[in-house]
């Protein structure tokens, strides 16, 4: 889910009361279409057995931007500006919006 | 004009204390002995002392404690808490309560025991970000992965244009007898280093020490009647654009670009003017996009501009020529070193790692994850 401003339609992320910059009060709850690209991503390394992750930074189709992580990957063939896809998992026990490269048709 | 009083404020004593491992010392203590090191280095008596701009990383209200600790009844306090630009924000308002008269004399200071007293990073305050938690990003070092991640993809920049400034800051390193690392090191050898957070490998990022600085600051009529060769703030300027860096829309430029023009137009110089520049470089990206934002080169051309040992000893423009954040000291909030630096630099009190006829200096501070930026020009007497 992000906010949208009901009178211009901009998307707002991270949740607020107001959108930043012009404090307009008037937003509203829709559910996020699920397709990003890919901006930024570093492989977080981690000594075994725990397991290296990749974070990455994800601009929405709706043109706001998050922090997540990249999954079911393998990072070397990550490229920036390549189409992704939310999905709701769990790190560390707690429910998060994962993403994972778009799959293409074959 | 800008208004703001430039040449009228000056740095008049200034010390660090500490500045690798300490065990047994609180950071309120490191803090202390930098004070007090600073304030007889100016020739004055604590009791000269009337405003205290503090921070200590785990004390929000070092505005009250530090005084207590050093036993001075400041007219003035100030604590704004940036992180590691906070000093040269308290430079600026240092020069203007200065120029108002609100007081005579400002001690700026910092200390941390981040290394013996905690073993690793000491968290500098700040809540978790309930946005970017939960992936459990291993900051700061994520975020400046990320930057760097997107400026390599963007400019082509290169892990070798990285490891440049790794290699360069060793340099002056080796020039310093105080540094903590003054090991020979090889672009080789950075880019073989353990992989920390692709593409910064342990070599890129900055060191864990303890350390505490301080700096004296009066008026610059006063400041001629005392011992030390003055050194005078010519201009200084924040920006602040986010505090997370999911929420910085170009990740590849920083609020640097609007806080040094501001500087720069004050101080009445350019990047040409400059003779020495000790800029914040937490890790090796930090110091290409500064460059950049700092107008030293266009944006994007950062890698190639430090490439060949451009910013090293004998390279074409002196950068952090204390050996920086990386190869020099890094007590959590780095920013009040890289001020002592350019006073040193200034005085022409920098032995081995001297920049001739220095006269103009940059000391820039970084907060947060390339979050607060500020910029402080300042220069001996001949450019007043």
């Amino acid at each position: 889910m992000l906010q949208r401003v009901t009178s211009t339609g901009e998307a707002v992320f991270f949740p607020r009361v107001a959108q930043p910059g012009t404090g307009k009060g008037d937003l509203e709850w829709i559910e996020a279409a699920g397709a990003g690209t890919l901006y930024s991503f570093t492989v977080t390394r981690n000594k075994p057995p725990a397991a290296d992750y990749v974070i990455a930074l994800v601009d929405l189709a709706e043109g706001v931007r998050m922090m997540s992580r990249i999954v079911d990957c393998d990072p070397a063939t990550l490229t920036i500006g390549m189409p992704l896809r939310a999905r709701v998992g769990e790190v560390d026990g707690a429910a998060v919006v994962l993403f994972a490269p778009e799959e293409t048709p074959a | 004009m800008t208004g703001f009083p430039r040449g009228r404020a000056a740095v008049v004593g200034a010390a660090t204390f500490g500045m690798d491992s300490k065990p047994g010392f609180s950071a309120i203590e490191l803090l202390a002995k930098a004070s007090f090191a600073a304030i007889a280095d100016a020739g004055l008596a604590p009791t000269d002392i009337d405003a205290v701009f503090s921070t200590l990383p785990e004390d929000p209200f070092s505005a009250m404690s530090v005084p207590e600790y050093l036993g001075i009844r400041p007219k003035m306090v100030e604590t704004t808490r940036t992180g590691g630009s906070a000093f040269q924000i308290y430079a600026m308002w240092a020069a203007l309560a200065l120029e108002a008269g609100l007081c005579n004399a400002v001690l700026i200071c910092y200390g941390s025991n981040q290394r013996s007293g905690a073993g690793g990073l000491v968290r500098s305050g700040g809540m978790p970000f309930p946005y970017e938690a939960p992936y459990k990003p291993r900051n700061p070092t994520t975020s400046y992965a990320l930057a760097a991640k997107r400026h390599m993809h963007q400019y082509g920049t290169t892990r070798e244009h990285l490891a440049e400034v790794a290699v360069a800051a060793r340099k002056w390193a080796q020039l310093n007898p105080d540094a903590n690392m003054r090991d020979p090191l090889s672009i080789e050898d950075v880019l073989k280093a353990r992989m920390v957070s692709d593409p910064l490998t342990v070599r890129d990022c900055c060191l864990v020490t303890d350390g505490a600085a301080a700096v004296v600051m009066t008026r610059a009529d006063r400041a001629r009647d005392l011992p030390t060769k003055p050194v005078y703030l010519l201009g200084a300027a924040d920006a602040t654009w986010h505090r997370n860096i999911s929420n910085l829309p170009d990740i590849t430029v920083t609020a640097a670009s609007e806080a040094a023009p501001r500087a720069y137009a004050q101080a009445g110089v350019t990047p040409a003017d400059i003779d020495v520049v000790e800029l914040y470089d937490a890790f090796t990206i930090n110091t290409i996009l500064f460059l950049e934002d700092f107008g030293f080169c266009a944006k994007g051309e950062g890698g190639p501009f430090v490439a060949d040992g451009a910013i090293a000893p004998g390279g074409r423009l002196p950068v952090n020529t204390n050996g920086g954040g990386l190869s020099c000291v890094h007590p959590g909030m780095y920013g009040l070193f890289t001020m002592v630096e350019a006073v040193t630099q200034l005085r022409g009190a920098a032995g081995e790692r001297q920049v001739k006829d220095a006269r103009v200096a940059l000391s820039h501070g970084n907060g947060g994850v390339l979050s607060s930026q500020a910029v402080t020009i300042w220069g001996t007497g001949e450019t007043l």
